[in-house]
């Protein structure tokens, strides 16, 4: 579904060019769900904007469902860190947002955001503010907004990084039962081992300044999983090595 | 609570203001009690109404010929670097210059009557206006212009779903500045040269020493202002409820 031959990100500050990625290599499956995992500086949120467009590599090429890609697409879905909820927006129209950016059907459209709030337990929210909402809330909703393009393939960058150790479980638990129903492409950036462990189908490890695919590891554990299990376990301890080694 | 004591704190300074006129045996047209200024109201009532409506009238229509020339200056100088650099300095020269110099020589060049007096209001209230504007048009956080850029928004959507509403408290800010200037700006322009309006009652009756009078006129404006602001505040409430709640969480 997506690919990264040999792609490479320089930036030129004004202090000098930094180099962000340097000839990273990468093939993710169809309906997979890929964690890429580093210390912060490795890349990571560089290697998301290159995969959906709004980035330019430097060198190396990109492809998604088989074509280069130049800009974002409308299969591919982009979740950040923080909700970016349009403020004046209540639930339902924010995550009606991309539907009107597409030009799509409203009515339909609405119907479909119904559903997949529902599907995050919002259901009775729609017409809510979002400063009336919680973080967890929030970034639910965020998560529709993403749903609601109905996307080849999810971007994802630290999408609960900003939430209490609570409600981020809670997510991670609630984002592999979306997966579950609906399945789709999915690469999700991360700093969490735990995360990574619970969600990911593979876990991808960057090594930094230049970012490099430093090792993948498969995770087989069937699903649904729960922090905890010891096969789960051993996969956190074997990254947790992996991480150390690359942030000599 | 909230309207009480403002108001028993307004009672308490008029009565201190009754009380020294009596205590110190001021002359009235020195200092007029509360009751001479009431009683000038009494006695020209239809008078003072027909000035506030002149002096309101003016102000109104300055003010909102300001937001019309300044909001859209303020997009033209954000959307383009060039503009800025060549106009930006140029608006902070005219805004240095004070306004009551000008006032005259608007006199001159467009009359007596409502011109120079809107044009002056403008000239007052414009630069909040872009500054405000252009303030909020550059305030726009930078993962929601990413997030319209995910979606291969156009510029037209990323104008008018984004950048111009995410604006608009600011733009708000500078709107609740200048229609305080806008009533300084009107009394201005009408002391210098005019037929009528609150601010040429206060400068006839300077001349004639009928001091109740001025301050009649003076009560008069202070309720205007107020009245505008709080007005506008309504407004900004209304249209943006989002706004407020908005601002303490970020």
């Amino acid at each position: 579904m997506i690919s990264l031959r040999q792609v490479t990100k320089v930036f030129d500050g004004g202090a000098g060019a930094v180099h962000s990625l340097a000839g990273v290599d990468l093939e993710v499956g169809a309906h997979e769900f890929v964690a890429v995992i580093g210390r912060s500086g490795c890349g990571k949120s560089t290697l998301l904007r290159l995969i959906a467009g709004l980035l330019a590599p430097t060198e190396g090429r990109i492809t998604v469902a088989g074509e280069p890609v130049t800009k974002p697409r409308r299969d591919v879905s982009f979740m950040f860190q923080r909700p970016a909820l349009l403020p004046w927006r209540s639930v339902l129209s924010n995550v009606l947002l991309p539907v009107e950016i597409f030009g799509l059907d409203r009515r339909e459209g609405r119907d479909r955001a119904r559903l997949l709030l529902d599907l995050v337990g919002l259901g009775g929210f729609e017409e809510r503010l979002p400063h009336e909402l919680s973080g967890g809330m929030q970034q639910r909703v965020s998560l529709c907004r993403s749903l609601i393009q109905s996307p080849e393939v999810m971007l994802m960058d630290e999408p609960f990084s900003a939430l209490d150790a609570m409600t981020r479980t809670e997510l991670s638990e609630e984002l592999q039962r979306v997966q579950m129903e609906l399945p789709r492409t999915v690469v999700f950036v991360t700093h969490s081992i735990e995360e990574a462990v619970v969600l990911a189908d593979r876990i991808v490890v960057l090594s930094p300044r230049p970012g490099r695919v430093h090792r993948v590891v498969d995770v087989t554990a069937p699903r649904p999983r729960a922090l905890g299990r010891a096969d789960l376990d051993q996969v956190s301890r074997d990254l947790r090595v992996l991480l150390s080694e690359v942030t000599g | 609570m909230t309207v009480v004591l403002p108001v028993v704190g307004l009672l308490a300074i008029i009565g201190l203001w009754w009380l020294a006129t009596i205590v110190f045996g001021i002359e009235s047209f020195l200092v007029p009690s509360p009751v001479d200024v009431v009683s000038s109201f009494v006695e020209l009532p239809g008078y003072l109404l027909e000035q506030s409506l002149v002096t309101l009238w003016e102000t109104v229509l300055g003010f909102l010929l300001s937001i019309v020339v300044g909001v859209p200056l303020a997009l033209m100088i954000v959307g383009s670097k060039v503009l800025e650099r060549m106009f930006y300095p140029l608006l902070v020269a005219l805004n240095a210059v004070p306004k009551v110099a000008i006032a005259p020589v608007f006199v001159v060049w467009f009359g007596f009557g409502i011109e120079s007096k809107v044009l002056l209001i403008v000239l007052v209230c414009v630069f909040p206006v872009v500054i405000s504007t252009a303030s909020g048009m550059k305030s726009t956080p930078h993962e929601l212009v990413e997030l319209l850029r995910s979606l291969d928004a156009t510029r037209r959507q990323e104008f008018f779903k984004l950048r111009f509403l995410y604006a608009l408290p600011q733009v708000f800010v500078g709107l609740k500045v200048a229609i305080s200037l806008a009533v300084i700006g009107a009394v201005i322009a009408e002391f210098i040269g005019a037929r009528a309006g609150l601010g040429y009652v206060i400068s006839q009756s300077g001349a004639s020493a009928d001091t109740s009078l001025a301050f009649a006129a003076m009560s008069l404006l202070a309720v205007m202002s107020i009245m505008l602001f709080y007005g506008l505040a309504y407004i900004e409430r209304r249209a943006l409820p989002w706004a407020e709640e908005h601002r303490g969480m970020t």
